[in-house]
């Protein structure tokens, strides 16, 4: 590929006149901000010139100076309540005291209990992986607000999403990411099937997946990351990963919740095959993490998949 | 005054949660009313982190499966607390993101004064 010479010394330079193509781009199909301010304008003069106008003229002042001295007073307290009970804590890193029977039963016997080295992941995917469903499910919801509030449909105008600045076609973000991608993807795949051995874990291990999706949207186009997540496998992926979730956690609780054997053993600690159900469920909030990153990433930036 | 040299931690994590407090407060626009909210969030983090921080004490990862020694490691409970609040976090700032475009969408503004001039006067129009 040849590389453009002039863009490149202009991008190292921080040539100013790299985005000039941008301001007839930017044209907004919406009532300019200024008539609107104009307009306002217009009708506060009109509220001001009547007498019954002036009062509350008078008092929108008064409620707005009002609202400023509750705050500060508000702030103010608020700060100097919780720098005092700061100050009464026990001193910083000799928690020891703190230390009870729970956290006790975790460290001591987590690993014999729920099979994974990670302590945190034995905790938010086996002893409270209802707990990790719901916020599973929170995501997911997050996402469907997001959906309802920005997704455009096929008759309307889609045209003021197509102005913003494109970068897909920029050598210098192409040939990079063409080194970066998989290595995003290689990071973030790792981190998601060794949650149970080291830090990390579905929720990290989503977001770098769904970061490299993004990357490879902007860089190659929706046309490259729509050939990966479509609307179809979007959705098939979601509602699989959470239903699985689901079921696996509902049966393991019927199984395992009041010392009943659990028919999946936690294996040999240390080794990628163990921890139970800890590494397939990784995996599924994963999915869902991804796809939900990504999909609001699309719905922010164009309004439909 | 000691207290709080002690606990500098705790301290900084307070001080960073009143200062999103007070930009939720104090300015009118509503993405910085977003920022602030984050920034309030982080300041959540940071406490719970130092909370459950032990002096000399390791990240909560088995390094020995024969011998578990209490000392070696952290409370995890406070990790396991803050990975439950980023979530809600990101959530929650994705649907307020998406409410402010929705919102600045119709009115044209991100003020929050300007906002309720315009509906209050749309309002009075159309009764």
């Amino acid at each position: 590929m040849k590389i453009d010479k002039e863009k490149f010394s202009a991008w190292l330079n921080t040539d100013p006149d790299r985005l000039s193509g941008m301001e007839e781009m930017a044209e907004i199909p919406y009532p300019p901000r200024e008539r609107i301010k104009e307009k306002r304008h217009e009708l506060e003069e009109r509220i001001d010139a009547q007498p019954v106008g002036q009062i509350s003229f008078l008092s929108r002042k008064f409620w707005h100076r009002l609202y400023t001295v509750f705050a500060v007073i508000c702030c103010a307290v608020m700060t100097v309540v919780l720098l005092s009970t700061v100050a009464a804590l026990p001193r910083f890193g000799e928690a020891r005291d703190a230390i009870n029977e729970l956290t006790e039963r975790y460290i001591v016997s987590g690993l014999k209990e729920t099979g994974a080295v990670n302590i945190v992941a034995g905790i938010i995917l086996d002893y409270r992986a209802f707990d990790t469903l719901g916020e599973s499910f929170v995501l997911f919801c997050a996402l469907n607000c997001v959906l309802i509030l920005l997704r455009i449909d096929g008759d309307e105008d889609a045209s003021h999403h197509e102005l913003y600045f494109n970068l897909a076609h920029d050598d210098i973000l192409r040939k990079s990411a063409l080194f970066s991608i998989p290595i995003v993807f290689v990071y973030g795949i790792y981190v998601l099937l060794n949650g149970h051995l080291s830090p990390g874990g579905g929720f990290s291990g989503g977001a770098v997946i769904g970061a490299g999706i993004i990357l490879l949207s902007i860089a190659y186009g929706e046309r490259a990351s729509g050939a990966l997540i479509s609307e179809k496998v979007f959705k098939t992926v979601c509602f699989c990963a959470l239903a699985f979730y689901g079921v696996a956690k509902s049966y393991s609780f019927f199984t395992g919740a009041n010392h009943l054997e659990s028919i999946i053993k936690p294996g040999t600690p240390g080794e990628i095959l163990s921890g139970g159900l800890i590494l397939p469920l990784n995996i599924a909030v994963g999915m869902v993490v991804s796809c939900t990153i990504y999909g609001m990433y699309r719905m922010f930036k164009k309004g439909r998949f | 005054m000691q207290g709080l040299l002690n606990n500098f931690d705790e301290a900084a994590a307070v001080i960073l949660f009143c200062i999103g407090f007070s930009t939720l407060l104090f300015h009118r626009n509503m993405l910085k009313k977003i920022i602030g909210l984050n920034i309030m969030d982080t300041g959540l983090y940071l406490f719970l982190a130092s909370m459950g921080y032990i002096r000399g004490a390791g990240a909560p990862i088995l390094t020995d499966t024969e011998v578990i020694n209490m000392a070696d490691y952290i409370n995890p409970v406070p990790s396991a607390l803050v990975l439950t609040g980023i979530v809600v976090s990101v959530s929650v700032t994705a649907i307020t993101l998406s409410l402010t475009v929705r919102l600045y969408s119709k009115y044209r503004t991100l003020n929050l004064d300007e906002i309720y001039a315009i509906a209050r006067r749309t309002e009075k129009e159309e009764f």
